[in-house]
């Protein structure tokens, strides 16, 4: 069985141990606190599934760059240190720029996560990337209007769903097998292969959660097979 | 300062342990089954750990068979037990991984199982677990003393009711031993699992003890060793150093007991004084073992307190070691009522002799300050409920 994907060290994942950049992101973490005079702001994620974070943004409404920005997490090493990198790397850049900046660049940024802390990593990235759509549907940046629900829109959003033993995103290792909207219920079925059935539960969790926050779905039911 | 308070995850060796393994690495390094005098030396070796380990539970020697490890002591116990027809298992909602997951794994066999809950302090519900044992019942497994929140079941009870019911009863004393006394005869166990590196003994060995009545299915096949129970050349030097570890745990308890009960008192008060903060499981001595704080941190999240504590030197872990990989909180937090973000926010403690009161005042005081640092940070915090945020930020529209 493959384990870990390609950035990542192999001793690390197995052991849960984590990189010297994610401890030092941890330990020290940049931009933390609370923007004051912030333009937008996001939270994400919520206590009772471990981590919940909230993304303040300082934009140049002319040159739409980011001047500032600061978070705050109640989450573990993982997330706190991909906050804070990827806070980081966003910082200075055009909201077009930052868009681009995906959780996994900010892992590899951080030289690799245990893949089952994938998804704290995840986490970060969505916060902001809520905080950048926010602003832009304020200020009417968004072109072409609202994106519609379509299967496509979808399998883009499952991407953000990690695999918590591989550390892969679902839609990479194959496990969406099939997508259906209708008046706004989404149904998917995913195949566990060879992963672990106690992981069941967490991936149907992230799923209702990513699918539901989007726009015109009113149901999401999630079906397994092996 | 480096501080271990991880020992019900796993100890230090005692220096005696260490010295009693000594001679079988490099000089009696005899196979117990051969017929020369090196064999025989080894044999010896084994027989006289045996019997040590059965002295200090109340049994006699033939009625021990050493594992690989309390994990494997659980799987012969539970696989080994449920072979003669009855097809029934009945369990709690906090045992070990090595016990629940076992029991869970049976089903696939065909067995029905039980899981019994547990009210807030961790305490079986014996009526509940007497009216589910019935002539179809194969095995009662419940764990002695817990490994998260240190809650002692009533065995005695529940022995005298499997016994009145005719049915097999199994329990977990891996944490238990030499913290509360053992008797296997008194409490009425058929089976009883013992873990050498959570007393001062080495890893890679561990013991279960068979009721001489007792038929188990023999599991691991091959050689003729253990009486034919277990195959495998045996860890000579583990046994040896697991029943020295024994023999001293056993004899000097009394004094043990008495000394992590006082520190960890200490500790806990100490721990309490932080805002928000709550122990999980029984609070008075009598009820509990007697070196385990598992404490609940309000938002706060465990790992990441963990984490920075182990930059202070302090070794401590979330819930079990073994179930801090996975996502879900743990299960026997959860059983107890908790929910699942003050689950999320807690930290088990444990101590050993040699933890000192020097030791205790400096973890208090670095989780104190590790405590208010991470609530400084976090997204949540008191009387801000997860609805907080959203509804401010409609407001911000
Ligand atoms: C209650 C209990 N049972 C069984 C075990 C398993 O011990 P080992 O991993 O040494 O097999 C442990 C250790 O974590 C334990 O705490």
């Amino acid at each position: 069985m493959r384990r870990g994907s390609r950035h990542l060290n192999s001793d690390d994942v197995m052991a849960l141990k984590y990189t010297k950049k994610v401890m030092d992101h941890f330990l020290h973490p940049r931009n933390m606190g609370e923007l004051k005079d912030a333009d937008v702001e996001a939270t994400d994620g919520s206590p009772a599934c471990g981590d919940m974070m909230t993304i303040g943004l300082k934009i140049d409404p002319k040159t739409h760059k980011i001047l500032d920005v600061k978070f705050k997490s109640y989450g573990c090493a993982s997330n706190i240190a991909t906050a804070s990198v990827i806070t980081e790397m966003v910082k200075g850049r055009t909201l077009e720029e930052a868009k681009k900046i995906k959780w996994n660049a900010a892992a590899e940024e951080l030289d690799g996560l245990p893949p089952v802390k994938m998804h704290c990593s995840v986490l970060a990235a969505k916060t902001l990337m809520d905080a950048i759509r926010k602003y832009e549907k304020m200020h009417g940046l968004l072109e072409g209007g609202e994106e519609e629900l379509s299967a496509e829109n979808i399998r883009l959003e499952l991407r953000n769903i990690i695999n918590p033993e591989m550390g892969i995103d679902i839609v990479r290792l194959k496990m969406v097998k099939g997508i259906s909207v209708k008046k706004g219920v989404v149904k998917i079925r995913i195949s566990m292969g060879n992963t672990d059935r106690v992981y069941e539960d967490s991936i149907r969790e992230e799923i209702e959660e990513h699918v539901k926050a989007m726009r015109g779905v009113k149901r999401v039911e999630v079906g397994f097979s092996t | 300062m480096k501080v271990y308070m991880d020992n019900s995850a796993t100890t230090r060796m005692l220096s005696e342990v260490v010295e009693a393994m000594q001679p079988h690495f490099t000089e009696k390094y005899g196979n117990p089954s051969s017929l020369h005098y090196m064999g025989i030396e080894a044999e010896r070796a084994v027989d006289e750990s045996r019997a040590k380990l059965a002295e200090c539970i109340n049994a006699e020697p033939y009625e021990i068979i050493f594992t690989g490890s309390a994990t494997e002591a659980n799987n012969l116990a539970i696989v080994g037990a449920c072979h003669a027809g009855r097809k029934k298992i009945i369990t709690s909602e906090i045992e070990h991984s090595s016990v629940g997951k076992v029991i869970r794994n049976m089903e696939r066999r065909g067995f029905e199982t039980v899981f019994i809950g547990v009210d807030e302090e961790g305490f079986v519900d014996l009526k509940e677990l007497e009216k589910k044992v019935d002539g179809n019942t194969a095995l009662v497994s419940i764990i002695h003393a817990n490994h998260e929140i240190g809650t002692i079941q009533n065995l005695e009870a529940i022995g005298k009711m499997c016994k009145e019911k005719e049915v097999l009863f199994h329990s977990d004393a891996s944490q238990s031993f030499t913290k509360v006394p053992i008797d296997v005869k008194k409490f009425g166990v058929d089976l009883l699992t013992l873990n050498s590196h959570k007393i001062h003994g080495p890893k890679g060995v561990g013991a279960l003890y068979v009721r001489k009545e007792v038929k188990l299915e023999k599991q691991v096949h091959g050689g003729m060793q253990e009486r034919n129970w277990r195959a495998g050349t045996e860890n000579v030097a583990g046994m040896v150093g697991f029943a020295k570890a024994a023999e001293i745990g056993v004899r000097e308890m009394k004094r043990n007991v008495a000394k992590m009960q006082k520190l960890r008192n200490a500790l806990v008060e100490g721990l309490l004084r932080i805002e928000n903060a709550q122990l999980n499981g029984p609070e008075s001595d009598d009820k509990r073992l007697c070196n385990i704080a598992n404490i609940t941190f309000n938002y706060v999240e465990g790992e990441a307190l963990l984490m920075r504590l182990s930059e202070q030197g302090i070794c401590v872990s979330t819930g079990s070691a073994c179930s801090s990989k996975s996502l879900q909180p743990s299960h026997v937090l959860k059983a107890l009522g908790l929910k699942h973000e003050q689950a999320h926010g807690s930290l088990r403690f444990s101590l050993s002799k040699f933890n000192s009161s020097e030791e205790v005042n400096y973890v208090i005081k670095m989780v104190e300050k590790e405590v208010a640092e991470l609530r400084k940070l976090s997204a949540y915090a008191p009387g801000k409920k997860a609805g907080y945020y959203e509804e401010r930020e409609q407001a911000f529209e």
